[in-house]
This record gives structure tokens, C-alpha cells and sequence, in this order.
């Protein structure tokens, strides 16, 4: 493990000792978790007083279908294995998985130019349907735009965002495609027609196909050997 | 009175120095721009939503077509995010490979951005200079991975398959015949190690003409000093990286700074800026392509004197030789469940990063242990850089705005993902 990341650890539980949920080292890399309703101050105190001068980036993680797989290869050797060929995102009702807590997280990865070190900032909004997280447009103008991709792909407002408007998918799209629920075919498709002279919208006609079914191994390659 | 009015222009998507789909709607006080708002996702074709539903391998051809001018280097940042989290080691020789064509990427990354930022603001000729060089870069990676451009040629734990000994040559044609023939491929005789080292013999040379035909030239002067005057403090505040950064006077590299692969043991300088206008991050871009000559010198020179394997010999995650996979059953099976199923990737997640040409390239993956990444995310550098379009050109003229995109280095398969 590298001293540098030991260093940063003590140094990030000085700063933040008193709303730090979690700080974990893996990789080389250290991530830490702040609450929903600290998270500004908390962010505010990494660029002030640990010198992270940069947000790298800002996403976020729909753990919906965490653990999830198509195969289920332990219990295999009786019943054999099934086609493994469904959609999670068919499967599911559309009621929202509000019961569920930890659905949603927003993860920072920021910079120190003058440490040369990184660190991971996890944030897990309360979830409803649309989580609520502070913008830290405050805190690094870039904030920005990376808000309004994680709004448009996974439906996170941003309280405090000037201008909250959806940035990469079409004009007028409907829904959030990250998410774990939206399929990967969308709902929509779209053609131009001939006879109204316009481009239409239409339900898609096309299905969702499992080419390699999504197995989880609890064995590592590497371990494997 | 007469009531005097903002006037509002729609700039793109399909314009020829909108670098590909990007509109803009700019909000115009006479020739000055008030307020730019660009409306990106034009290209936006779901990479992330796509890989989630792969095989890790299997998503690597998706990188090339990310930030489509400098594909080996998405590559690196995808790959090497796989092999920190699954802990495997790549062989020297294909770190070696891997910096030579991370810097030949950036080396046509450039050239394309100074072709085609120059024929914005009006240069014709250099354009046409750039593309001639490029033609033999793109020969090399042809020579490597069998595509001119999207190569899936990185893989996890090392490269695809180790450099050939023969260099495409010309064919005599109605074009190309006699004595000019021999000229094209008077290089192209001996392997491709030779081939690039020929051209690291001559590229300065026409570093040299390209800068004749600019750096002094008044009109490109006039119309890049003092344009876009990003601050240090701005420019960290607005996530830049990359040239961007060091244009505005900020020395951070992370081949430097938090080297990977075999970039501690190369020698080069980070060229920076001082004002932070559009002219110095030219000035920047030229100086790396000198410095990444240089590299791509000491790779030459190490790749000649020593051989290795190219390839970790891991078959859990590369696939076992040909021949193995013929006679020994092991490899077979391991050739089966790799071109099948793939491997798993144990519940953790990462942040691997590069120093693209554009800037920081990073990819954050998520796995719950399953052979398909839970969620990816890309970072990509042109995304936070066209985000300050606003900042940039406002109190600047309509035809600065120009050559902000320009010095952006924009290319809209990165920003719209």
C-alpha cells in the first residue's frame, strides 16, 4: 500500500473526522463516503483545507441490480443451467424500488495538483424517485455540466444548480438511461415518415437480446491460479 | 429611439468548424458575443449503457470510437483500469509498445488538431502538410492491428500481438510508379521498428515547416494572442487538463506526475505556457510533439535491443497461443471460456487515468464480480474544456469563437459518449 494514500488517509480523518461515514484504501485508492446533508461542507473542506483544487469527475451509480446475474452457475450441477436470456429491466415492475435505501450514489474523484494525490468521494442521496444531492457548483465551477449529465442520465437533482436541463440525450427524451430500469433499447424509436413528412416516434419494434449471459464468479482469475 | 435588441444566432450542428456536431446558440451584442449555451449529444450513442451489457474485451473496440482522432490512447485508460483491478502484470515489452504508440496517438492527435485549427482560421497549407504525415502513422497502426484507425490493439495484460517485421509498401499504379515509387518506399523496405524510426528522423524537420508557415505568421497572430485568456486559477476551477492546463502556465503531466507504464524510465519535458491564450497552448502542442518524437526515439531504441513476450501469459485473462490451444486441453478450455463467457472481475471498482493528448482520459469501472462491468464511467477530457465555451468567448468577437473550439481540441466522440 502506498504511503502516500496512508498519509491522505490520516490527513482526511483530521479534516473530516466528525461527518465521515466511511474512508476505505483499495486499489491504492482511497474512497471515502459523506453523508447526503454534509456532503457541500465536506466537499467544500477537501478543496479548502486538503488542497483538492480539482473535481476530476462527478458521476453516478444506480445500484439497483448490484449482485445480479443472468446464471446462476452454484446450484447448476442439479438443475442444469437455464437460457439465461432475460432483461432485468423487463423483469421489474415500474413502481420506483423505493425500498431499497442505498440506491443511488454520486461518486467525485478530485485532484490534488499540489499533493499529487487523488481521492473518491461517495455521496448516497435519500432515495426516492429523484434523489436530491447539493450542487458543488460553488465549489468547482466544472461541477456544471458533470451535474447535468448525472441528472439526464440517472435522474439526480442537484439543489443549487442554476440551469438543470437534460445535456446529451435528444430534445424532449423521456426517462433516465443509466438507470438500472431503463432498458437498453429505450422506449422509443424513431423514423421518418413519408407520408406526414416529418420524423415520427414509435414504440420500439426491436427486443432485447442476451448474447453472453452476465455470470458472476466468486472466484478471481488471478486467485485462480 | 429605436429599441436595440440582443440578436441570437444558431451556430451548427452542421458547420464546418463546429469539429463535427456541436451547436451552438450564441447571443450576439452586435459581433460580441454575450452568452454562448452549446447543446451537445448529438453523437451520443450510449457507450457506457452499451458496456454495461458486454464482456470487458468486447467493449474495447467501443474506446476507439470515443475520441475517434487518438483511439489507442482511450484504449490504454480502458484496459489498464481491467488490469488494476484484477491485479495482472503487463510484460515489459508491451509497456514499451504501449508508450510508443500512446505517444505516436498523440503525435496524430496533434496533427489533426493543428490541421484542422489552422484551416479555421484560414491556413489551407498546413492542413494538407499535417495529413501527409499522418498517413504514415496511420500505416503503422495499420501495420500492428490491421486498421488504419479503430485498432483494438491494446488488450488486458499487454498488446494484441507483437510488431511485424514487413512495412506495407506501394504498389506501382497510374499515381505512383518508377523512381517516385521508390522514394515512398524507400522506408518501408525493413520492419516497422525502422519504419518509425525513419520517421523520427525526419518528423522534427517538418515540425520545423509547420512552424514556418505559423508560428511567426501574422494572421495567425492576430487571430490567437490573447484570445480565450484562461487564468491558472480558472483553468483548475473549470477541470482542465492536458494542454489546456499547461497552456495556461499550470506544469502537470501525469506522465510525470503519476507515471504508469514505462514513462519513469523516459526522459522528456513538459512544455508550458505563460498567458494561457490560444497562442500559447499552440505553442504547447507543438513543443509535445517534439517531446513525444523524443520518446517515441527511446522506445524505438529499447524495442530493437530487447525481445519478450508481449502478451501476460495469465490465461485466465489472455487467450493461450494457436498452437496450445490445439494440443493442450487446458488451453483449449481456457480458449473456450474466454471467447465465451470472458473473465469476471471481482466486486471492487477503479479509476485508471492517462495522459491523452486532449488532457486526462480517465475511466472509473464498477464491478459486482461478474464478466460484464456493473457501470463504467468515462472521463472524458473535451467534456469539462467545451463546458468553459461560455467563460472563454464571452467579450470576444463572433470569429474568436473560431478559434476557441479550435484550441479546444474538441472532438465530439469523447464529449457525447
Amino acid at each position: 500500500m502506498k504511503q502516500s494514500v496512508l498519509d491522505l488517509q490520516t490527513r482526511v480523518n483530521e479534516v473530516l473526522g466528525d461527518i465521515l461515514v466511511s474512508s476505505d484504501i483499495a486499489l491504492d485508492e482511497l474512497t471515502i463516503e459523506l453523508p447526503a446533508d454534509e456532503a457541500f461542507a465536506g466537499l467544500q473542506k477537501c478543496r479548502d483545507e486538503l488542497g483538492f483544487e480539482q473535481l476530476i469527475d462527478l458521476c453516478g451509480v444506480d445500484y439497483l441490480d448490484y449482485g445480479k446475474a443472468n446464471w446462476e452457475t452454484m446450484g447448476a450441477a442439479n438443475s442444469g443451467f437455464s437460457r439465461g436470456v432475460f432483461d432485468f429491466a423487463e423483469d421489474e415492475s415500474e413502481e420506483g424500488h423505493l425500498e431499497m435505501e442505498r440506491r443511488f450514489a454520486v461518486v467525485y474523484h478530485l485532484l490534488s495538483i499540489q499533493n499529487n494525490v487523488r481521492l473518491r468521494v461517495k455521496v448516497y442521496p435519500v432515495n426516492t424517485q429523484m434523489p436530491v444531492v447539493d450542487s458543488v457548483i460553488d465549489v468547482w465551477s466544472v461541477a456544471n455540466w458533470f451535474e447535468r449529465e448525472a441528472f439526464d442520465l440517472l435522474g439526480i437533482l442537484f439543489q443549487g444548480h442554476p440551469d438543470l436541463r437534460r445535456i446529451l440525450t435528444d430534445y424532449g427524451f423521456v426517462g433516465h438511461p443509466l438507470r438500472k430500469d431503463f432498458p437498453l433499447t429505450g422506449h422509443v424509436e424513431m423514423r421518418y415518415d413519408a407520408d406526414k413528412g416529418r420524423v415520427v416516434y414509435e414504440p420500439v419494434s426491436i427486443e432485447n437480446r442476451v448474447n453472453v449471459p452476465r455470470v458472476i464468479r466468486h472466484t478471481s482469475p488471478a486467485k485462480a491460479q | 429611439m429605436p429599441e436595440i435588441r440582443n440578436y441570437t444566432l444558431n451556430f451548427g450542428p452542421q458547420h464546418p468548424s463546429a469539429h463535427g456536431v456541436l451547436r451552438l446558440v450564441l447571443e450576439l451584442d452586435g459581433e460580441t458575443v454575450v452568452r454562448s449555451d452549446p447543446h451537445i449529444g448529438l453523437l451520443h450513442r450510449g457507450t457506457e449503457k452499451l458496456a454495461e451489457f458486454k464482456p470487458y474485451n468486447q467493449s474495447i473496440g467501443y474506446m476507439d470510437r470515443l475520441d475517434y482522432v487518438s483511439m489507442m490512447s482511450n484504449e490504454h485508460a480502458y484496459v489498464m483500469s481491467i488490469e488494476k483491478m484484477l491485479g495482472v502484470e503487463v510484460p515489459e515489452r508491451a509497456q514499451y509498445i504501449r508508450v510508443m504508440f500512446d505517444e505516436i496517438t498523440r503525435v496524430l492527435n496533434h496533427l489533426m488538431w493543428l490541421g484542422a485549427h489552422a484551416l479555421d482560421i484560414g491556413a489551407m497549407t498546413v492542413f494538407l502538410y499535417a495529413f501527409r504525415e499522418r498517413e504514415d502513422l496511420m500505416d503503422c497502426y495499420e501495420a500492428v492491428s490491421g486498421a488504419r484507425m479503430h485498432a483494438t490493439y491494446y488488450r488486458p495484460g499487454g498488446v494484441y500481438r507483437d510488431l511485424p517485421d514487413t512495412m506495407s509498401k506501394y504498389q506501382e499504379s497510374d499515381w505512383h510508379s518508377g523512381k517516385k515509387l521508390d522514394k515512398l518506399n524507400e522506408t518501408r523496405e525493413g520492419s516497422l521498428l525502422e519504419f518509425i524510426e525513419a520517421f523520427t528522423e525526419r518528423f522534427p524537420g517538418y515540425i520545423d515547416e509547420y512552424e514556418t508557415l505559423l508560428t511567426d505568421n501574422r494572421i495567425w497572430k492576430q487571430r490567437t494572442v490573447d484570445i480565450g485568456i484562461v487564468s491558472p486559477e480558472r483553468a483548475l476551477q473549470l477541470g482542465f487538463t492536458g494542454p489546456m492546463l499547461r497552456g495556461s502556465g499550470i506544469a502537470w503531466d501525469l506522465r510525470k506526475k503519476q507515471p504508469y507504464e514505462v514513462y519513469d524510465k523516459m526522459d522528456f519535458d513538459i512544455p508550458v505556457g505563460k498567458t494561457g491564450d490560444c497562442y500559447d497552448r499552440y505553442l504547447v502542442r507543438i513543443a509535445e510533439m517534439r517531446e513525444s518524437n523524443k520518446i517515441i526515439k527511446q522506445c524505438v531504441k529499447w524495442l530493437k535491443e530487447n525481445d519478450g513476450p508481449v502478451m501476460s501469459s495469465d490465461n485466465k485473462v489472455a487467450p493461450p497461443s494457436r498452437e496450445d490451444a490445439k494440443s493442450n486441453m487446458e488451453a483449449l478450455i481456457h480458449h473456450f471460456k474466454l471467447f465465451t463467457e470472458g473473465y469476471s472481475i471481482p466486486a471492487s471498482e477503479a479509476y485508471a487515468a492517462v495522459e491523452h493528448p486532449k488532457g486526462e482520459f480517465g475511466i472509473y469501472m464498477v464491478s459486482d464480480g461478474a464478466n460484464k462491468p456493473y457501470r463504467m464511467k468515462v472521463r472524458a477530457p473535451g467534456f469539462p474544456h467545451l463546458a468553459s465555451l461560455d467563460e472563454m468567448v464571452k467579450g470576444h468577437m463572433i470569429a474568436d469563437v473560431v478559434s476557441i473550439i479550435g484550441t479546444q481540441d474538441i472532438v465530439f466522440g469523447e464529449i457525447d459518449r
